[in-house]
């Protein structure tokens, strides 16, 4: 019986939310005590008469009856009200189907994700609500305290009920912003686990497997947008990569060192056969450039023996789409190769983050190609002190040191 | 559902008075009021003299009336709308249609309910 909860957990709770925050127009607060009471009501009922044939269904009508006695009992304490304002009934034909299950799943993403919502928030909502990670979990991979998280769930489905945060998918002339938020959300999921801005563990496994689920789950949901097909491909193709990225000690290797019979090849061919799919499709953007650009490098044999003139080109109309310091400096790195080390050296002049760690490495590394040694030791040292992560730090001291001694 | 709209700017900002570019602007805004009205969707609204409020307050008892806050400081409210529109979507679809929206800020608000008229 535990195991039967455990697995519906997991596989039927996300489905079940939607329906019920759908059914209840939105109110993902109710609606999430709605569920829990329906899990802990299976925990009493499935150990007394047994699991129900489709265990989706019962939750489904158990955590809508909950919700409604909910309502009731807060209007009735609320107002003592003679009458009802309006007649709801118990009776709900359990929408089962497949397709007004999957529509459920899409606006749940589309609410969790809302503008309206921090940006924190909607990361945290989407992983608890749509991934249906626990509080704990979540708090973990944000190392956050679980208090704190619960917190900031609380805050953001109380903004959802109280400012009407529509619980749909947006009409057509907001869905591309709004889409593009939605992706975001999932990239920031997925790189807040590839590369943790602070602590001293570089790679967050848990995050980057939820994040390819959600990207996966979009692209089932909306198979025909080249963007959640570009992302899911950058996902897939960039965490090929994610175990080579890891080194002893928990240093992280760059891409030039990594050991590339450590990718993961079936990994890196479905990515290639997603981001053949969103390249066929109109309205492709920057995710699906960047999968391109991470392909490239997964077909490369070498470091050396890779397309950098057609990577340079990719992160040409990347720049045009998306003119980010970010952006600017793994163009000059290509640039670097494709062309001379002075070429990228003259783009990185154009950028004016001062304080960015990556700039300042690629500059050193540059500098270093370039035949100016006293240049990149001061380049080093800069991106040495803006680093905030021990295991980075630990790689550009050794490649300081290493490519002194050469 | 019921929204504040309350259009803030920074004094200086934005077009300035006897420019076209101020005309051009009121045209913007008075097609918009026009608009809003036919969809039947303003509780009310109007602009704000930004340079005469004054602040009250009683402490203990005690009143005390001070003029300001002033416009020179920070964020003025310039001028607010009550909205009655579907959701938080409709309400930022009009909001962005604001001219304030360019060069100062929009906050829409839920109102917890209408009750004084």
């Amino acid at each position: 019986m535990t195991a039967a909860l455990e697995r519906a957990y997991r596989d039927e709770r996300a489905a079940v939310l939607a329906t019920i925050t759908r059914r209840l127009g939105g109110d993902l607060a109710l609606a999430e005590d709605a569920v829990q009471d329906a899990f802990v009501a299976a925990a009493v009922e499935w150990d007394r008469r047994g699991v129900p044939d489709r265990p989706g269904a019962w939750l489904t009508t158990t955590a809508w009856r909950r919700a409604l006695d909910r309502r009731r009992h807060e209007r009735v304490a609320r107002e003592h009200l003679h009458r009802l304002a309006e007649p709801m009934s118990y009776d709900l034909e359990p929408e089962l189907e497949r397709s007004s299950l999957e529509d459920d799943r899409l606006r749940m993403l589309f609410c969790c994700c809302h503008p309206a919502l921090a940006p924190e928030a909607r990361m945290a909502l989407t992983l608890r609500s749509v991934a249906g990670l626990t509080v704990p979990e979540i708090a973990r991979a944000f190392l956050s305290s679980e208090a704190a998280m619960e917190r900031r769930l609380v805050r953001a489905r109380r903004k959802i009920s109280d400012a009407r945060i529509p619980f749909a998918v947006p009409p057509d002339e907001q869905l591309p912003e709004r889409l593009a938020g939605v992706l975001r959300v999932v990239y920031l999921v997925y790189t807040e686990g590839h590369a943790a801005a602070r602590g001293d563990a570089p790679i967050r496994g848990e995050l980057c497997e939820e994040a390819i689920r959600l990207a996966r789950l979009l692209v089932a949901l909306m198979p025909d947008e080249a963007e959640a097909n570009g992302l899911l491909a950058l996902l897939l193709l960039t965490d090929a990569r994610r175990s080579a990225r890891q080194g002893a000690g928990g240093a992280l290797v760059a891409l030039e060192d990594q050991d590339r019979a450590r990718w993961d090849g079936a990994l890196v061919d479905e990515g290639a056969a997603v981001l053949e799919r969103a390249l066929r499709l109109p309205a492709r953007g920057p995710y699906a450039i960047q999968a391109a650009i991470a392909a490239l490098h997964s077909r490369a044999e070498s470091w050396e023996a890779t397309d950098w003139p057609q990577i340079a080109g990719l992160y040409a109309v990347l720049a045009g789409l998306d003119p980010s310091p970010v952006v600017t400096v793994n163009r000059a790195v290509a640039v670097g190769f494709a062309s001379s080390p002075r070429a990228g050296l003259a783009l990185l002049d154009e950028v004016a983050l001062t304080g960015y760690q990556p700039l300042w490495a690629a500059r050193a590394e540059l500098l270093r190609r370039a035949g100016d040694d006293e240049g990149a030791d001061a380049a080093y040292s800069q991106a040495i002190a803006l680093s905030g992560n021990e295991a980075e730090r630990a790689a550009l001291e050794r490649r300081r040191k290493v490519k002194a001694a050469e | 559902m019921q929204y504040l709209i309350q259009l803030t700017y920074r004094p200086g900002e934005g077009p300035q008075e006897g420019t076209p570019e101020f005309d051009a602007e009121m045209a913007v805004w008075g097609a918009l009021n026009q608009e809003l009205r036919e969809a039947g969707v303003v509780l009310g609204g109007s602009g704000l003299n930004v340079d005469s409020a004054t602040t009250v307050r009683t402490r203990g008892g005690e009143l005390t009336v001070t003029d300001g806050p002033y416009a020179e400081t920070k964020e003025t409210l310039f001028s607010f709308y009550m909205l009655d529109v579907e959701d938080l979507d409709a309400a930022i679809a009009w909001a962005a249609k604001m001219p304030a929206a360019e060069y100062g800020s929009v906050d829409i608000r839920p109102m917890v309910g209408l009750e004084l008229r």
